[in-house]
């Protein structure tokens, strides 16, 4: 069964919340997405299709203009609390250290939020191993300005997935970040998921990147974005960056390209 | 000399320079002394007068203390109030730069007729003059912050409070601590101003008094005592600034090197 359904749905910016009379910008027009429970998919398409527009709809910061959105056979009506996302920008608070950013979400959601403040050494000696799957086990006490972008972006990682979220989403993580940055952290994301397992949705303009990570790619049209094709990546995991160059990888990434090609040309 | 020494000099060295320069414009187009006194005779007036400067200047600080902690209270929950909701900013900015534009002044006799001669229509004052650049900077503050920063929090179902006290605040610090700096200079203003229409004591009230007597000079090493106030006041709320906000200051801005207002 889906755990993630988005259903025919259409949304505007800028006209009446709620009426359908035709003013404002059509981001989406009777786009509809399923991601099932622990899938690793991508979502690539031209740039505003209404890619980012699909992740808000799923997490409750949007809201259908019509039609409708589920999550675990409820609708979606509100922001979700089973949510982490990362932002292509590092949106770390810069008056808190790396691992008070990262012990954030814990503040917020139940039940680490009323937890007493006995649980504090736990919930920092969490941080700090996350971190340390990332690599940034001795940047806890740095503050976000001190560390490089690709860092500043683990940080991002952990922050989304500490509190153990149900659905990770992420836009475009990486694609502020150097070639070989971003190349890096896609096994950090990779490995993160293999080692705890959730609903993955990445947006990305990155066709490689969307392929070496996910179970299906998803190609949104131009705007109104629509759901024009999905891929399906049949490539054992764990994924090396060796495996890129191979002719089924290859394959796949032009596949991709052809749709997304396709989709601009209609 | 090392470039931090000269940094820390400067401000005094600029200081004695434009003395001089009053000073030695004062003897050479020989200007009476209760026309404009030279620095030197103000300064003179400071030591003769020490017991009255002190205790009207102690009275004067306090009164302005007093409002100026008013202004910060109410500037910082009216800030908030405008910056977080759309209707209260839409509502009540208009109100507020219209008020702002009324001349304080204007106001002194009125709350004379309410509160009589004396502390309160000063307190009042130094109130009103203060803290209108607290609340538009703190609502700016509040109203600049990137709503990636907002989407963060919100995806996690944070409440409206929660977003006030984790982002909001320790966003707005900075333009908080950089609105008190102006707040404490206007809050003097205010004080002062009330003392001259309305005191019984005072700085202002000792002004008043003494350009009456055309003891010019007194006048002037009154003003001297406000200015000194003022600027250690600054300097105070500057290094509270650094030791709170310091994670906004990340070095040189603009080539300027960062100074503590000391």
């Amino acid at each position: 069964m889906a755990f993630i359904e988005i259903a025919g749905v259409d949304l505007r910016y800028g006209g009446q919340p709620g009426a359908d009379d035709g003013a404002g910008t059509l981001a989406l027009a009777n786009a509809s997405l399923t991601v099932g429970r622990n899938e690793f998919v991508s979502i690539v398409g031209p740039s505003g299709c209404g890619k980012s527009t699909m992740l808000k709809l799923i997490s409750g910061l949007v809201r259908a203009t019509r039609g409708g959105v589920r999550v675990a056979g409820e609708e979606v009506r509100k922001p979700l609390k089973t949510v982490g996302m990362a932002f292509q920008n590092s949106t770390l608070l810069p008056w808190r250290n790396v691992r008070d950013n990262v012990l954030l979400p814990l503040e917020i959601v139940e039940p680490y939020r009323s937890q007493p403040k006995s649980e504090m050494a736990a919930k920092r000696k969490r941080a700090d191993d996350l971190l340390a799957t990332v690599g940034l086990g001795d940047f806890g006490d740095r503050m976000p300005w001190q560390l490089s972008g690709g860092m500043q972006q683990r940080a991002q990682l952990c922050r989304a997935l500490i509190h153990e979220p149900a659905i990770l989403l992420l836009d475009e993580p990486f694609g502020a970040l150097d070639a070989f940055t971003r190349e890096e952290l896609w096994d950090v994301l990779q490995n993160l998921w293999l080692h705890t397992p959730c609903t993955v949705i990445l947006v990305t303009h990155e066709l490689r990147e969307a392929v070496y990570l996910s179970d299906l790619v998803h190609v949104v049209s131009p705007r109104p974005g629509r759901v024009i094709a999905s891929n399906a990546v049949p490539i054992a995991r764990p994924r090396t960056l060796g495996m890129t160059f191979q002719p089924d990888f290859v394959d796949l990434v032009h596949a991709c390209r052809h749709h997304v090609s396709a989709g601009n040309a209609t | 000399m090392k470039r931090s020494t000269v940094e820390r000099l400067a401000p005094w060295i600029t200081t004695l320079a434009l003395l001089m320069l009053w000073q030695l414009s004062i003897m050479a187009f020989h200007v009476e002394s209760f026309v404009l006194p030279t620095p030197i005779e103000a300064i003179e007036q400071i030591y003769t007068n020490r017991y009255p400067l002190m205790v009207h200047g102690l009275a004067t600080l306090g009164t302005t203390l007093l409002g100026f902690a008013f202004a910060v209270v109410f500037g910082l929950m009216l800030g908030i109030l405008v910056g977080s909701f759309r209707l209260a900013y839409v509502s009540l900015y208009p109100i507020l730069i219209g008020f702002n534009s009324v001349p304080k002044a204007a106001i002194i006799p009125v709350l004379v007729i309410w509160f009589g001669v004396g502390t309160v229509p000063a307190v009042i004052a130094a109130f009103l003059l203060s803290f209108f650049p607290v609340v538009v900077n703190v609502s700016t503050g509040f109203a600049t912050i990137e709503p990636e920063l907002l989407d963060v929090l919100r995806v996690l179902g944070a409440t409206r409070r929660d977003m006030i006290v984790k982002i909001g605040i320790p966003r707005s610090l900075p333009f908080f601590f950089a609105s008190l700096k102006i707040a404490i200079t206007l809050s003097f203003v205010g004080t002062v101003i009330a003392e001259i229409i309305a005191g019984n004591n005072g700085i202002g009230n000792l002004m008043l008094i003494a350009s009456s007597n055309f003891n010019v000079p007194l006048v002037f090493a009154a003003l001297l005592v406000v200015g000194v106030m003022g600027v250690g006041m600054y300097a105070i709320f500057a290094a509270l600034e650094t030791r709170f906000t310091s994670w906004s200051v990340r070095g040189a801005g603009l080539g300027v090197e960062y100074a503590a207002g000391g």
